[in-house]
This record gives structure tokens, sequence and C-alpha cells, in this order.
């Protein structure tokens, strides 16, 4: 490494400041960036959230309009999706592919730091249709005509920031797929990529392939709107029905994109507190590509009760069912991992176990969802969003946060405070679970999602949904304090970090040199 | 300013993709105001394009400057290759929702609205007769017709296809280092492609103003102009490319083995190609 660092002395000249940041093509402060976008995005989406448990906390309306209420669940739903859990996951890549895989950088550094800088103006545009005549849009982050078609002045800015969303997403995706596959370090095989990897070269393919569709269908929706188009319009021949085909062709894989790098980081978590190898290694990466496969074949289960034939409820149906079989080998092969394995439990390795029991009940729920005949019940009820808040907070949140805490050492040279870290922990998991699992029963009674008041007879497991979200709300402080705490200052960081923790990365120092790898490691 | 690493080139600093973000976001911005029809949309459009102009022009000299001077190795060439590719890749996909509208329309929503579904057809627009092309039982847009394959479409195809033989040619004769055939086979492409856009509007100006087929004209127009449309902006930024190829062929860019921007333009014009192929059999034939 001595070369690197003399390396690093000569040539460290980038502008300092702000500047430094602006036009910065290096993968860590890329990675950087992307981390504490996405942590302002899902303190933003968070607030959203907390106006909306406030107003469900009991029956009547309270606090907001209806109308308003409706933006808060449809900016959430964006900002989360495509402003927290997407960039999060970006951040990831451009922090640890390059490190993984023995590279100096990513493939196409100046093209990395546009996919960062098109997102602030992407989110600013969205979040100043808050100020607009006719308010935010309110018609649910799936944008469904005709009634998306009602959104005031905000139409035009919600479908332009979701085409920069869109531009931004394809272009990290390339840039992944182009570094993996021309920038491994001579030895590093396919077949011995760290999974994380591997989860990401998978989910960019789905990127490549969906978001130019997600594109396609917003289009239409502008041209619908403001060019006489028909394409949603029965009278001239179209049909809504379609958009929302071509807006879960996308969707479906979308959901995919926001859950795979999760199965990869807890696929190096669980092996590093194990210290065991990864239980099945090829099986994880085969089952992995198949569920991105399937995403392309499952998407009209998301509209069971719009109207679709028989033939098309009953194949929807089973290929969905058939998803539950890569996902259990992966379930299986995490608990094998374990089994017998000298276990510790640090903070990181608490986040990847609680995120395979919730994840998996998330899976169940889904399973249940995937029946045609019981989705015409749970359609569009409270079991929906307990089921996806499942999979996407305590699944992809937890597994974002666990890494957070496990490669955070390596990235700053500090090592964050364990006891704060486990409190973060217990306190996220006990009050998610408090927060969402009575959802379930809300749903399954028949309370409707989208609703700022509801029916007297649900009173009760809102009010105490309610509490858990405050609770987890505020117990999310507590993450940020203990991020700006590990980047500021602590207990100095070996380079393995820690005892368990097999690859390239590892090899590094504490903090790595700002050109990871400039001679290639040989991987034997 | 930027140095290898390891063999690897990887660039220090740059401010072009803040201007390019600038200047899509105030492109962008300016439309949306235009649509709502408030007053600073066209000033806001026409900056937010100059804008975008610029950063081309500055990120693509600078990259054309640093692989002139022999800063870029074969794994950089590789780079380019992939990302050219998958970019095409997401541009096929950009196409598929609207040939999925196209398709959509044509097996399921047309036939149902005609009594396929008899829901629909008995409540909402009882004798409606699916037939395509339709601007649907509202009449939208009203009466129209169509072009025939057999014109305008017919020799855009021919013009089409022979202008991926000659950049194919164009092609051999760079790599057998041949300059002056290289750039009079680019400049017939060239050629060919912009005439192929003067026929699409000579033909868009026949239907708006003489058969009534329009934007407007229910799911037939719709998918009709849309398609051609993104289509014909493709060929248009196509013809441009290879216009600023040409021009830097003339200039001696390029060698027999090291010529990536060639071939990038090359692939994207195939693209552009197959994409008319498609357009011509499923909007045009049948």
């Amino acid at each position: 490494m001595s070369t690197a660092t003399t390396h690093d002395a000569h040539h460290e000249e980038h502008p300092s400041g702000l500047m430094r940041w602006v036009t910065t093509t290096n993968h860590k402060d890329i990675g950087t960036l992307y981390l504490l976008f996405s942590l302002l995005m899902f303190l933003v989406g968070g607030a959203m959230a907390m106006v909306i448990r406030a107003e469900l906390f009991e029956p009547g309306l309270q606090f907001v309009e209806p109308q308003f209420f409706n933006s808060m669940t449809t900016m959430h739903a964006l900002i989360m999706i495509f402003g927290a859990v997407m960039p999060a996951f970006v951040c990831l890549a451009n922090w640890l592919i390059p490190m993984m895989i023995g590279a100096p950088d990513m493939a196409l550094p100046r093209m990395n730091n546009w996919s960062f800088w098109i997102l602030p103006f992407a989110f600013a545009i969205l979040l100043s249709t808050l100020f607009m005549e006719g308010g935010a849009p309110a018609g649910g982050w799936t944008m469904y005509p005709p009634l998306v078609m009602q959104t005031g002045n905000a139409f035009p800015f919600l479908i332009f920031s979701v085409h920069l969303m869109g531009i931004s997403s394809i272009m990290g995706a390339i840039n992944v797929i182009v570094t993996i596959v021309n920038m491994r370090a001579p030895g590093m095989t396919m077949m011995k990529m760290p999974l994380f990897v591997w989860t990401w070269l998978i989910t960019a393919y789905l990127l490549i392939a969906t978001m130019p569709v997600l594109a396609g269908a917003v289009t239409m929706l502008l041209t619908d709107r403001f060019f006489d188009t028909s394409f949603f319009n029965a009278a001239g021949g179209g049909d809504p029905v379609m958009f929302q085909h071509i807006f879960w062709f996308f969707g479906h894989p979308e959901v995919y994109i926001l859950i795979l790098q999760a199965f990869g980081i807890v696929s190096q978590i669980i092996p590093t507190f194990a210290r065991k190898p990864l239980f099945g290694y090829s099986s994880m990466v085969y089952a992995t590509a198949s569920i991105a496969f399937l995403s392309f074949i499952v998407w009209a289960h998301h509209m069971f009760t719009v109207g679709m034939p028989l033939t098309g409820e009953l194949f929807f149906m089973y290929a969905t069912m058939l998803i539950a079989v890569p996902t259990g080998v992966k379930v299986f092969n995490w608990v094998s991992t374990m089994w017998r394995g000298a276990m510790t439990f640090e903070t990181p390795m608490l986040f990847a176990i609680g995120f395979v029991i919730m994840f998996t009940i998330g899976g169940f729920s889904g399973l249940m969802l995937a029946m045609a005949p019981v989705d015409f019940q749970y359609h569009d009820t409270y079991f929906v969003v307990a089921h996806f808040h499942y999979v996407l907070v305590t699944g992809a949140v937890f597994a974002i946060m666990g890494a957070t805490y496990y490669w955070l050492p390596k990235w700053t040279g500090h090592m964050y405070n364990e006891k704060l870290g486990k409190l973060h922990f217990w306190l996220s998991t006990i009050s998610v679970n408090v927060l969402f699992f009575p959802q379930h029963f809300l749903g399954l009674a028949g309370m409707p999602r989208r609703i700022p008041d509801y029916s007297v007879q649900f009173a009760g497991f809102n009010e105490i949904s309610s509490i858990g979200g405050f609770a987890f709300g505020l117990t999310q402080l507590l993450f940020v304090y203990i991020v700006f705490k590990t980047i500021k200052g602590g207990e100095k960081a070996t380079d393995q970090v820690w005892e368990g923790a097999h690859g390239l990365e590892w090899t590094l120092p504490s903090p790595p040199p700002y050109h990871s790898f400039s001679t290639a490691p040989e991987v034997k | 300013m930027s140095e290898a690493h390891g063999g690897y080139y990887v660039p220090h600093g740059t401010y072009w993709p803040i201007v390019g973000s600038i200047g899509l976001t105030t492109l962008l911005v300016g439309v949306a105001n235009f649509l709502n029809g408030w007053n600073a949309g066209e000033a806001l459009m026409v900056a937010g394009f100059a804008i975008v102009l610029f950063m081309m022009f500055g990120w693509f000299g600078t990259v054309i400057r640093e692989s002139e001077s022999g800063m870029y190795d074969d794994q950089v060439d590789r780079s380019f290759r992939w990302g050219m590719g998958w970019f095409i890749f997401s541009e096929v996909m950009f196409f598929a929702a609207f040939f999925g509208a196209l398709f959509y329309a044509r097996i399921y929503s047309v036939p149902w609205l005609g009594g396929a579904d008899p829901g629909t057809n008995e409540f909402l627009w009882n004798g409606f007769e699916a037939v395509w092309p339709t601007n649907g039982p509202g009449d939208v847009g009203g009466k129209f017709e169509t072009i025939g394959a057999w014109g305008i479409p017919a020799i855009n195809t021919l013009l089409l296809l022979s202008s991926c033989v000659t950049v194919t040619f164009a092609h051999w004769a760079l790599k057998k280092n041949q300059r002056t055939p290289l750039v009079l086979w680019l400049l017939a492409t060239v050629v060919l492609g912009f005439t192929f856009l003067g026929l699409q509007i000579m033909e868009y100006m026949h239907a708006y103003h003489e058969l009534n087929l329009t934007l407007g004209s229910g799911i037939y127009g719709s998918t009709f102009f849309m398609l051609t449309g993104f289509h014909g902006f493709h060929v248009t930024v196509g013809a441009i490319m290879l216009t600023v190829i040409m021009l830097r062929s003339m200039k001696g860019h390029f060698t027999p083995d090291h010529h990536f921007a060639f071939e990038g333009v090359a692939w994207y014009w195939h693209f552009v190609d197959v994409v008319w192929l498609g357009l011509f059999i499923f909007v045009y034939i049948l």
C-alpha cells in the first residue's frame, strides 16, 4: 500500500470547500454525497410520515386537510423510494464496489458525478410542488390516471422530476455494470465476487431495463394532459388500466431494486459475525438472478382487482408465488450460515438478524397477497401497507442501517459507539413492530389505505400504530447522532475492523486512501 | 488536472456535470412553466437549452481532446463500449413502453371497447365496432385518414437501410485507413439521414393538413405520432452525431484501431434503424 499513499500525497489536489464536492470524480466523495443526501431525504420523508401518523392518531380530521394528507402519502412514498433508499444503495455501491473488486475508482467517474448531482435538482423540483397552487401531487406515488390528471400546477413538475430521477438512476446503473465487468482486479473472477457486488450487478440490469419504461409511462401522462393524446382515455380507444400495466412493468422490478442489494449486505454481514463462510454462495447468486428474472413477469399482481382475464389472474398469481422459492433459498442459506457459527452480536449483526426475521414476515404477508382471490379482500387496505413496510423498512432500511454500522469504521477510521448502536437497534426494532404490526389487523378488518379519516372501530390499533410511529421517528435522530459522531471522531478502527471480516476492502487502511487500489491487488 | 492510476485513467474534478444539471433543470422548469401558461416559460426554456448545449460542447470537447492526446488505454475504451451498449439498451426499453402501449391498445383495449368485454361495450359505448385504425368510440379528434405504408414510409425504409450500408462502408474504409472514402461514405450517410428527416416532416405536414391525422386523433394518432416522433427525434440526434464524426474524420481524428466514438455513433445509428423497421411493420404495414 505504500505506493498508493505516496502516489496520493502528490496528487490529492482538488478544489477545497464546496467546489471539491461539486466537481469531485472520486467514488468515495460521491458515495459520501449520496449518503448525506439519502439521510436528509430519509428525515424529510420521515417527517411526512409523522404528519400521516399524527392525523391518523384518532378518527376525525385533526391537523391537516384531506388534500394535504394525500399529498403527504404521495410525497412520502416518492421521497423514500427515489430519495432515500435508492440513493443509499448507490452510496454503498460507490463506496464499496471499487474496494471490493480491487479497482482504483468507478469506471466512468465524470458520469458518476452527474448521476449524483442531478438528484438534488430533481428533489428540489419535487418539493417545490408543496408550495404550488393546487398543492403537491396527491394521487399516490403510482400516479394512476385519471386521478393524477386532477393534479394542479404541480403536474408537469412531478413528471419532470421523475424524468430526472430516471436519468440519474440509469447513469448510476450503467456505471455499476461497467465497473464490475471491466475493472475487476486480476484473479477476481465473477464467482469470486462478494455477494454485495453480485446483487448490485443484477440490480443495475433491472434499473436499465425498467427506468426507461417509467419514463415512457409518465411521458404518456404528460401528453395526455397537455397534447391531446388518448393513451389512458377510453373515449379515444385507450385505457386507464394500460397505465397500470406499463407502470407496474417498471414498478415490480423496482421493488426488487429496493431489496436485492439488501440481500447482498446481509450476505456480507452474517458470515463475518458467524465467523463462517457464507453457506451456498453460488446458490445465492443463482437465486438473486432468478428473483430478478421473475420480477419481470409478475407485475399484474398489483392489479388483481382492476379487471383482467381469468388466465391473467392465474398466471400472475402462480408466477408471483414462484418467487418464494429463490427467496426461501436465501433465507435458509442465511440461517445455515449462522448454524453452529461462533456468533457475536455487534450492531450490524443485530440489524442483519432483524432483517432476516422481519423481512421474512413481510415475505409471508406478500405470499398471502399473491393469492388472487384473497387479494380481492386485501387490495388497497392497510394490510398492503403493513406488508410493504415490513419489506422496505425492516427489510431495506434495516439492511442499510446495518451496512452503515458495518462499514462506517472502514470509511471514517473511527468505531461507532457500540452501546448507542445497540440501543438504536432495540428501540428501532420494538417501535417499528408497534408501528406496523397492528396495521395487518387494520387491513384485515377492512381499513382502506390513503384516507385521512376512518371509522371508529379502527381507533385502537391506529393509536398504537401512531405511538410506534413517533417512537420510531424519534429513534432515528439517535441514528443521525451516532453517524455524525463517528464521522467526527471516536476509537481508532483497525484495518480489518471486524475479527471475522474477509474481502479486499478490509485489506485497505481505515480510512482507505483517496484512490482505493492504485495497483491492482492479486486475488487468488 | 488528470492522471492515470495503475494504468487506469481517472479524471480529477469536472465542472460539466453541475453545468448539465443546472441546464437540464432550467430547461425542464421552463417547459413546466410554459405548460402551466406562466410567463417565464419560453425564456427559461431557451436559457436551459443553451446551457445544455454549452455543457455538451464542453464535456464532449474535453473527452475528445483527452482521447486525441492518447490518454485513454484499452481498458478505458472497453468502459466506453460497455457504457454505450447499455445506454442503447435503455433506449430500447424506452421505445418498448410505447410499442407496449400500441400492442395493448390493439390487442386488448380496442377489442374490449368493441364488445369482447361485454360490460364496457354495453353500458358505455353500445354499437362501437372495434376496428384498427381507430380514434375510439368518442370519435376523438374527428374523422381522419392514415398514411399508407408504400409511399413515403417505404422510401424512408430504403433510405435508412442504405444509410446503414454506407456507414458500414465508412467503417471499413476507416479500418483500412482510407481517409477520403471514409469522409465520403460518412457524408452519404449524413445526407441519407437528413433526407429521411425531410421526408418525415413532409409526411407530418400532409397528415396534419390534409388527412386530419393529429396527435389528438384518439389512440391511433397518439401511438402513431409518439412512436414516429420519438424515432424522428432519435434520427435527428443520430444525424447530428454522424455530422460530428464526419467533421472529426476530416480533421484527421480516429486511427484504424482506436475509434470508439465512430463505433458508438454507428451502433446508435443501427439501433435507430432497427426501431424504424419495427415501426414500419407494426405502425405502417399491419
